[in-house]
């Protein structure tokens, strides 16, 4: 009675089982995969090569975040940011984003203070790093643990 | 998006020689970061503000450069030791290469 070019209940089910599988297999990848420590790392590492002290940094940021989208931070230097004396560069980076980037700051004698300000994105709870980088290439550093209720980055 | 797209500063109009004041600055951008999908599943290709600087009579004083984490309508804020009167220029660039730029006057004295 049956087709043969057709395909029978059981291969029906068959090939439906199969996309289901690959279908929930899909699913269940991490999306956005987020960086690794060892990406940030990397990352620090190019952007400041060498071993940072810690110390001299101040990160303000909230303990808690309530909204992971816009968390405001502050990093503040210790440097009299004098001609002699001063920071060139602030390195952020988080550890548990999609990407272990967060921004490089240029500075200069003209700033008066090493002091920025801005608003990140934290997808999740995890540990945000700074890393100054002085005039005369000593490397200083700073992270700060901040825990998120509800992530940003779209997760 | 360019009508969309409008930068608001925070620039004191004046200040003492010697004063460090502080910038504060405000641009409309979604920074798009590329790991966000659509309704219809469709990642949302990146858009950001990559680079912001600040130049006071054409010397630069300010540059920052942005990734995806900085959060939609990126606030940035930054001090800067007056010695003159002058005019602070603010550049920012996306990923598609747009340039969007204000500029404000600070009287010294």
């Amino acid at each position: 009675m049956q087709i043969p070019s057709q395909p029978t209940r059981r291969q029906a089910l068959a090939a439906g089982g199969t996309a289901l599988l690959a279908a929930i297999a899909a699913s269940a990848l991490p999306r956005p995969a987020f960086a690794t420590p060892a990406d940030v790392q990397k990352w620090l590492a190019q952007q400041a090569p060498g071993t940072p002290t810690p110390g001299k940094v101040t990160i303000g940021a909230p303990d808690i975040a309530e909204n992971g989208n816009t968390v405001p931070i502050t990093i503040t230097v210790d440097s009299p940011m004098t001609a002699q004396n001063y920071v060139k560069k602030i390195v952020v980076a988080a550890d548990g984003n999609p990407l272990p980037g967060v921004a490089t700051f240029d500075l200069s004698p003209v700033n008066g203070q090493a002091n920025v300000q801005f608003r990140m994105r934290l997808a999740q709870t995890q540990t945000v790093t700074a890393i100054a980088i002085m005039n005369d290439g000593s490397l200083w550093s700073a992270s700060k643990p901040i825990k998120v209720t509800i992530g940003g980055c779209g997760g | 998006m360019d009508q969309t797209v409008q930068s608001r500063l925070l620039v004191p109009s004046t200040a003492k020689k010697g004063d460090i004041i502080e910038i504060k600055t405000l641009i409309s951008h979604p920074m798009l970061s590329g790991f966000t999908k659509d309704s219809s599943g469709k990642t949302i290709p990146r858009d950001i503000i990559n680079t912001f600087t600040c130049t006071f009579n054409g010397q630069q004083v300010f540059k920052m450069d942005l990734n995806p984490a900085i959060s939609a309508n990126p606030f940035i804020s930054f001090p800067v030791r007056v010695d003159q009167s002058g005019t602070f220029e603010f550049t920012w660039v996306d990923d598609n290469g747009k340039i969007y730029k204000n500029t404000a006057q600070i009287t010294v004295s």
